[in-house]
């Protein structure tokens, strides 16, 4: 009982979570609201300055302000992982459903070939994918994508199988409902239920895997204001500028952390009741 | 002799703001047998636990006196409180295969109980551990001694727990529900063990829900409803001449031979009004299911006419839940035939089958899982119209009807089942059953989670809606007790097989088959004149 | 309903079963990673000799070799089954940028890789075990605190740990070498860079495990036996959140693979992720076939270990029932 309350209240925690988010879609849609300065607007004079009044979070070797940069970094690594997630979202159901749904064979087959992608590390997948179409944001998003599938495919496919046995349909088929009814109306929404709260961390999990693979170099290139990119274009300063190292993944850790604790914050909710 | 081992008074447990126990005094004397009994919540198990320091995180706990082996226990520390738990207070809960670590076998959780189990010799504890298996009658117990809990019958399950609480000779067992999650010939089998233990000494503080299972082995009697001790005296006088009507309501709702066609709930001992038996509903003949290899159904056949009840009863595994299933057409029988109003299952096509499903509703024993948690009750009993054809311009009053039937009202339309009572949930399920009009409602254990003022409530709304509907029930259940209330016939099932079968005071008074006649005699009887002390306050 | 009463006798032959159902189902992940190797081969544009020859200068003679290993003149379902054979000697291909065979470059670079993942692992799993089993249902504030630091332990992307590790303890503090470093001083860094994150996220499971696990019955009737609460928490319940933490073993062994690329990369070690990341940015196509085909290989053994210890962990496993979903 306490516990059902003590989900239904968010905590402080979630409040601060749900502001910064707040904060950085506004950073994405419209960044000149927040910082006034070009991202790429370099003054070799100010090179690898600490933070001061006129650069809160430092500047980089070619004197570009941080504060500015890491702000414009919020569109492109929010669209990578909302996109990554919306692509692997609608596949992974898609294919989840069918195995779920239909018969044994394709089960089985479906599933078979999901094993087959989870045995290899997302990141060496993506990797390999990059050898083949070489380096770039939009190969690396489709990429990550394309191999986050088969995650979503095996939770609803786990979660139809779970449903489709439960109290509740049972009750359903013997109330006389058509099988169509049962699963749009039953198996369905049930199903989706827990993909919404894996999908709010996901899109976490994918910021961080699109912005790894921009450091290493094979995504967005250093110039560009992306967080993964500004970390590997400061690397060779990291010795005496500790504000190049910090600042960049300061952005990327709290971004995800605040994704998380909204997406365990619904997952409670949703779970405040039995499945 | 008779010196005092617990001396409890003023006891009041706090969960948060929520006092769940408020002011319980009790006494057990070295060698007698005391019953704590109430329904669920009523804060008898938080008072057992109490007496081991074991209440419970968060759990307030204040007492005017607590004493245990003439020591007050009130400033115990957790050192101190080792010391008696296992030596002093043996404690056995319900249901021992959730109470006995499933990853270790049992011979290693009856070892752990022994003392000094330091210093004593490997060779030494296994012989004690075989020793104290055998003295709790578990047979070949060396073999015993290695196997998991899950390989183990629930009655030697129960019986190694048993064991492990023991082993360090306590003068005091608290046996919390110890027999709730068995069969009732195994229940037997072990209120007869823990008799044995009493007669060797050892004082019993038995806590149930059940004033049958106490009635036989108790001395005395304590009855708790909310927190509180509502009556307390001598085990006979308190079931014969109860004086709380809290006790007298509780007595009156057991079913049995002797509340046959009376009403349990409200004014007890009103005769229940019934109907005459019509046409066949059911026919299942020779039905046969097996599970992998596994014969689950053999050749069962029986009749069910309109209006009419038929009690299936059997303990787990005895095949009636796979019965319920054939005849509500979700399983499909290896052989033989199930007829819903004429109509055989078999051939049908899907359309026809759903258009039969109609006539055939169920109720199960969990309610709660059989409600889509997204839908509140009006989307429940909107989906159980529409099938029943209801135009969607009246599915409202009728819900609302529906809910009057089963005595709720209709300010609950727009809940969910989870903030719902047991019972109002079963109302629901009930309410849910009848919206497409059916001619017979297979009841799978309704009443079995239920406590016992609740399922008397129940069985009276069942046979309510029988005699106004003049539906035919197929109600299964384990309970003996249950099964004779409500049935016009009985069959009882044993090994998939129907053993036994007929009206169902010939079954119950001369019992044909060996089997029957076990399961009868297994049954805790409640002393009768129970039955006296109530029919008394009815006026004739 | 339906439970199992009677006593059976240990039936040896559903184990057996299971582990061949496992065996199978493990070759059959090996087959497709092998095929998609194959297949990634054959999807990337241009000639199939100019993909595998990379970036490097060859004589017409190596390439005409080339086309000899690869069968490249045959049909393509001669080309895959070849392969196929070839991978099953082992034999993982060539490089033309390395002048050296896949095998024997992976096999010189798996040594410090796995020194790194095993240490990692290590420490995450000893300290997982002891942050949870010591905070699992203490006070709210050790509880907020400690869930406090898993989430962040969580978000923290593992090479930004490497980063931050690598700026405090080296350039700042100058505790640890920067670059390369053998031994066990140039392992530390990385070891707690790999470890951040598979803490946390152990550390968080078997914390729940635990609380749910400290509700059982069968605690309770450990207490009454008179145990202490730390001896039920080791000898009771450390057993069963293993479980669950078994289960994310093969998951989270992935994880740290992944993470070594770019770990490797900061800290300028030597291994597989080095390997890996330079046949990447220089399109050397067979190292990385290898690399992809290794790791499934590996991740296979794994899980049939972690499979394994289930076995040992969970009794019930053994007996005639499903293997637990």
């Amino acid at each position: 009982m306490s516990r059902v309350r003590e989900c239904r209240t968010p905590r402080p925690g979630v409040w601060g979570a749900a502001v910064f988010l707040v904060l950085l879609i506004a950073a994405a849609v419209f960044p000149g609201l927040l910082v006034s300065g070009d991202p790429n607007g370099t003054d070799m004079l100010a090179a690898l300055q600490g933070p001061t009044a006129d650069h809160p979070l430092g500047t980089d070797a070619n004197g570009r302000d941080l504060l500015t940069r890491i702000v414009h970094g919020a569109r492109p690594s929010l669209l990578a992982g909302l996109g990554v997630t919306a692509l692997s979202i609608a596949a992974g159901t898609v294919i989840g459903l069918a195995a779920g749904l239909g018969g044994r064979i394709a089960d089985e087959t479906l599933m078979r070939l999901v094993d087959v992608v989870l045995s290899i590390p997302t990141l060496m997948l993506a990797l390999l994918v990059i050898t083949i179409t070489g380096p770039g944001v939009f190969n690396t998003v489709l990429a990550i994508a394309f191999f986050m599938v088969p995650k979503y495919a095996r939770l609803i496919r786990t979660q139809v199988a779970v449903i489709r046995r439960a109290g509740f349909v049972e009750a359903a088929t013997s109330l006389g409902l058509t099988r169509v009814r049962i699963v749009l109306r039953h198996i369905l929404p049930n199903a989706f239920q827990p993909l919404l709260a894996l999908a709010t961390i996901e899109v976490g999990a994918a910021i961080v895997a699109v912005a790894s693979l921009s450091f290493l170099g094979l995504g967005a290139k250093p110039p560009a204001p992306e967080w993964g990119a500004m970390l590997a274009g400061g690397r060779d300063y990291f010795s005496v500028a500790w504000w190049v190292a910090v600042f960049p993944g300061v952005a990327i850790t709290l971004t995800v952390l605040s994704i998380t604790v909204l997406g365990r914050y619904l997952q409670r909710r949703l779970e405040g009741r039995p499945a | 002799m008779s010196e005092e081992l617990v001396e409890l008074t003023g006891l009041t447990v706090e969960f948060g703001t929520t006092r769940v126990v408020k002011g319980v005094s009790l006494t057990v004397r070295s060698g007698e047998c005391v019953a704590l009994v109430g329904e669920s919540g009523s804060g008898k198990s938080v008072t057992a636990r109490t007496l081991l320091g074991l209440t419970g995180d968060g759990a307030r706990v204040k007492a005017e006196t607590l004493r245990i082996g003439g020591r007050d226990a009130t400033a115990f520390t957790e050192r101190q409180w080792r010391e008696v738990r296992g030596t002093g207070i043996g404690y056995v809960l319900q249901d021992a295969l959730v109470s006995l670590d499933p990853l270790r076998t049992i011979g290693k959780e009856v070892a752990e109980a022994i003392r000094p189990y330091r210093t004593a010799s490997r060779a030494d504890i296994r012989k004690r551990v075989v020793h104290l298996l055998e003295a709790v009658g578990v047979p070949e117990p060396e073999v015993r001694a290695s196997q998991y809990p899950h390989e183990l019958s629930g009655g030697l399950r129960q019986r190694a727990l048993i064991a492990s609480a023991i082993a360090c000779d306590p003068v005091l067992l608290i046996a919390d529900e110890p027999t709730t999650a068995l069969d009732v010939t195994v229940q037997a089998q072990i209120l007869r063990l823990l008799g044995l233990r009493k007669r060797t000494g050892t004082a019993l503080l038995l806590i149930s829900h059940d004033l049958a299972v106490v009635a036989e082995l108790a001395d005395r009697v304590l009855v708790m409803k909310d927190g509180v001790i509502v009556e307390e005296g001598a085990t006979e006088d308190v079931l014969t001449s109860p004086r709380h009507p809290y006790t007298r309501e509780l007595l009156a709702a057991v079913p049995g031979e002797h509340a046959r066609g009376t009403r349990l709930s409200g004014t007890p001992g009103v005769p229940q009004r019934r109907g005459e038996p019509g046409e066949i509903v059911i026919e299942a003949r020779d039905l046969v299911k097996t599970f992998k290899g596994r014969p689950a159904v053999r050749e069962v056949s029986f009749r069910l006419r309109a209006g009419e009840t038929l009690g299936l009863v059997g303990e787990s595994g005895s095949g009636k839940t796979t019965t319920a299933r054939l005849v509500l057409g979700l399983l499909d029988p290896d052989a033989g035939s199930v007829e819903i109003d004429g109509h055989d299952w078999r051939g049908l096509t899907r359309a026809r089958k759903r258009e039969l499903r109609r006539h055939i509703q169920v109720v199960y024993q969990d309610p709660l899982s059989s409600f889509d948690p997204r839908f509140n009750v009006r989307r429940i009993l909107d989906e159980a119209l529409h099938v029943g054809g209801e135009p969607k311009e009246s599915r409202i009053d009728r819900s609302v009807e529906l809910l009057e039937q089963v005595g709720l009202d209709a300010s609950i339309l727009e809940r969910r089942p989870l903030s719902l009572s047991g019972g109002q949930r079963q109302r629901v399920a009930i309410a849910r059953a009848l919206a497409p009009r059916p001619r017979v409602i297979v009841c799978d254990e309704p009443v079995s989670a239920l406590d016992v003022s609740v399922q008397a409530q129940v069985l009276d709304l069942l046979a309510d809606l029988q005699a106004d509907l003049g539906v035919a029930y197929l109600f299964i259940s384990h309970h003996l007790g249950v099964v004779r209330h409500v049935s016009d016939r009985v069959a009882v099932m044993k090994d998939g097989r129907i053993v036994e079968t007929g009206d169902v005071e010939s079954v119950f008074t001369d019992p044909r088959h060996d089997y029957t006649r076990e399961l009868i005699a297994a049954v805790p009887r409640l002393p009768d004149p129970s039955r006296a002390a109530v029919e008394e306050e009815v006026p004739a | 309903m339906s439970r199992v009463s009677k006593s059976r006798t240990p039936a040896r032959h559903p184990v057996a079963r299971r582990t061949l159902v496992r065996l199978g189902a493990s070759l059959l992940v090996l087959w497709g990673a092998v095929t998609l190797a194959f297949a990634s081969l054959h999807l990337t544009p241009g000639s199939i000799e100019d993909t595998l020859i990379g970036q490097s200068t060859v004589t017409p003679e190596v390439r005409a070799q080339i086309v000899a290993d690869y069968g490249l003149d045959e049909p393509v379902h001669v080309q895959y089954l070849a392969y196929l054979g070839r991978v099953l000697k082992g034999d993982l291909g060539h490089s033309y940028q390395l002048h050296d065979s896949v095998s024997s470059l992976i096999s010189s670079q798996a040594v410090p890789s796995l020194q790194l993942t095993l240490t990692g692992l290590g420490l995450a799993a000893v300290t997982a075990i002891l942050l949870s089993l010591l905070t699992a249902k203490r006070s709210r504030l050790l509880r907020g605190v400690v869930s406090g630091l898993e989430l962040v332990g969580i978000s923290v992307p593992v090479f930004w740990a490497g980063i931050l590790l690598l700026t405090v303890f080296s350039f700042q503090l100058g505790w640890f070498p920067a670059a390369g470093g053998d031994g066990f001083s140039g392992l530390v860094l990385p070891a707690v860079a790999v470890a951040i994150s598979v803490t946390a996220l152990l550390s968080q499971v078997m914390r729940e495990g635990l609380e749910t696990v400290l509700e059982e019955p069968f605690v309770l009737t450990a207490r009454a036996r008179g145990l202490s609460d730390l001896a039920v928490r080791f000898r009771h319940a450390l057993r069963h959140v293993l479980l669950p933490a078994v289960t994310l073993g093969g998951w989270l062994f992935g994880l740290v693979l992944g993470g070594l690329v770019t770990i490797e990369m900061i800290f300028s070690r030597q291994g597989l992720g080095q390997l890996t990341l330079n046949a990447v940015t220089g399109k050397d196509l067979p190292v990385v076939m290898g690399v992809v085909v290794l790791t499934s290989g590996v991740y296979v053994v794994v899980n049939i270990l972690l499979d394994l210890l289930y076995l040992v962990i969970d009794p019930r496993l053994r007996g005639a029932h499903e293997p637990g979903s």
